[in-house]
């Protein structure tokens, strides 16, 4: 156990530090930008308080709305040319790369296939409430990729084609959707979380699991596996902590200047001695929050390319374990020999399948 | 053809906001948005001085750039106009802005924001000059009357100029030569680039 739970908090560890390689990289982008400096006819602003002006400090105003007192931000360019750059080109070519990539593997591998016959006899892999939990939060998830990324692309991709009026049209329709379909997608992920993270800690064989390739590479090895294997434990960490992730900066966009995140993350991220600016105002928080959250979100739709793929075309029988739900008792050892073993265990005590009691039942025993 | 500038004279201002109650009178401001903004710094101290800023009319502008429905365009004068009509209230806009120029309604739901709403350099909207449609939605078309922005031309101590920039940029540099110090075009550098 104890075993098992280094490899689990080194796998958390690893996920945590990728992603504040991501905010550091977006603060250190954004410091370079902010170096610009000041030539030309402002020049001859010359006294402090001008260049401090220059540099956002606020002023006092009227308006009930202190941030008016800020007479000029410049984080906006930072934020503009991190937006408009690398966001926008390295989402695009992450996601062709990825395509690419499944494109190749599927014309060199092929489908993968189950080896020998199929038995015929079925076993329950996702029982009702894990498949609910399952598509909810997938088609969900596309609503607000689709609806997302069109609010990054769809001004190139689009406005050409449909025209500025049309595409103004399905854009705000895509806001709204956007807005309200962010909480079915929350919904799904503690609902996910819930029914299998204790199916998700890594443990032993899962090392196996990727020594030798997860069985991807050829037909020859398949290797053991638990109700979960470790590509899979994979994609549940991600998508619960991607997630996790993308919901809490897009709150913070949801509820603009209301909800502020990062600096607090900044201010946890500085006793591991990141010194990142932890007096953010409200606009840096809305700023580095957009940016996180579609950087976030690209990554997640990249990794769900992969997902679909295995999950579909990618091998035989994949698509019914959580469509129907059941599969073949064959695909079962050869995928998941470890939990097949005690699934059929379960099968065989009460024949007559019971939908939505026999696989937790089984899977628990399986995980001991 | 013209291009058209704000510039404020910080050394003249004397933060009466009159250029902000013009502003909103003419247009018929909703309630909450402030397309002109008068912002004093140093208050109290040495060195106190203030500025009146809204819509800078920038050269490169940012506000163009991260528009995810491109609704905006800029006039042959330089003045940068949005259409209603397409803005879907997403806030990138107020987010890429240097000066804090985009104003929403409050709209909807969550932090729903209505449509962008900013100073216009009183040159309306993309309807049609003049029309009771384009009052509505941008306020008073002023340029079309052949007429400057009102804040500008309401201004007790002509600190706010605005108008072609030559000839904007002469009279407040015929001022510095005169009175013999001048603080700087404020925001320029920001919104039009090195080389103005």
């Amino acid at each position: 156990m104890s075993q098992q739970l280094r490899s689990f908090l080194a796998a958390v560890g690893l996920i945590a530090a990728l992603a504040a390689a991501g905010y550091v990289a977006v603060i250190v982008g954004a410091a370079t930008v902010v170096g610009d400096s000041e030539t030309g006819i402002e020049e001859s602003a010359k006294s402090d308080g001008w260049r401090g002006v220059r540099s956002g400090t606020a002023g006092r105003v009227s308006i009930p709305d202190p941030q008016a007192g800020i007479l000029i931000q410049s984080e906006g360019e930072i934020w503009r040319s991190i937006r408009n750059g690398p966001v926008t080109a390295a989402g695009a070519w992450s996601m062709f790369v990825m395509l690419i990539l499944l494109a190749v593997f599927y014309a060199w591998r092929g489908r993968i296939l189950l080896a020998g016959k199929p038995t015929r006899r079925e076993v329950v892999r996702f029982n009702g409430i894990e498949r609910f939990a399952h598509w909810m939060t997938a088609a969900s998830f596309i609503v607000l990729a689709l609806s997302g990324l069109n609010l990054l692309y769809g001004r190139y991709l689009f406005i050409p084609i449909v025209g500025k009026e049309a595409f103004a049209v399905v854009t705000e329709g895509g806001k709204f959707l956007h807005n309200f379909v962010a909480f079915p997608f929350m919904a799904g992920l503690v609902l996910m979380f819930v029914l299998w993270v204790r199916h998700n800690v890594p443990s032993r064989v899962d090392l196996q699991w990727l020594r030798l390739g997860g069985g991807l590479l050829s037909d020859r090895h398949h290797p053991a596996a638990e109700r979960f294997n470790a590509g899979q434990k994979a994609i549940f960490w991600i998508v619960i902590l991607g997630g996790v992730s993308v919901s809490l900066s897009g709150v913070a966009l949801l509820l603009p200047f209301a909800f502020p995140i990062f600096g607090k993350t900044f201010v946890f991220l500085n006793l591991f001695g990141f010194g990142l600016p932890d007096m953010l105002t409200p606009m840096q928080e809305m700023q580095l929050a957009q940016v996180w959250h579609s950087v976030v979100s690209l990554g997640l739709i990249v990794v769900m390319f992969a997902h679909i793929y295995i999950g579909t075309i990618g091998m035989e029988g994949a698509f019914q374990a959580m469509g129907s739900g059941k599969v073949d008792t064959a695909w079962a050892e050869q995928h998941h020999s470890l939990w097949a073993a005690s699934a059929e265990e379960s099968v065989a005590e009460d024949d007559s399948v019971a939908e939505d009691d026999s696989v937790p039942a089984a899977a628990r025993e399986g995980q001991g | 053809m013209a291009r058209m500038k704000f510039l404020c004279d910080a050394d003249r201002c004397i933060e009466c906001n009159a250029c902000v109650t013009a502003c909103k009178n003419e247009h018929e401001v909703p309630w909450g948005v402030n397309r002109r903004r008068v912002v004093t710094i140093n208050d109290g101290q040495p060195g106190e001085r203030s500025i009146s800023t809204a819509c800078m009319h920038c050269s490169d502008a940012p506000c163009m750039a991260v528009c995810p429905v491109d609704c905006f365009y800029q006039t042959d004068e330089g003045v940068v106009l949005h259409d209603k009509d397409l803005c879907i209230g997403c806030g990138y806009c107020f987010y890429a802005c240097p000066f804090g120029a985009p104003q929403y309604p409050q709209a909807g739901n969550f932090g729903g924001r209505g449509k962008m709403d900013k100073c216009t350099f009183c040159a309306g909207g993309p309807k049609e000059d003049g029309s009771e449609e384009e009052f509505a939605l941008y306020g008073r078309n002023r340029l079309a009357e052949g007429k400057l922005p009102l804040c500008a031309e309401m201004c007790s101590t002509k600190s706010l100029l605005a108008g072609d920039a030559d000839t904007v940029s002469d009279i407040y540099r015929e001022r510095v030569t005169a009175r013999g110090f001048g603080g700087g075009v404020w925001g320029w550098n920001t919104a039009y680039g090195s080389d103005t």
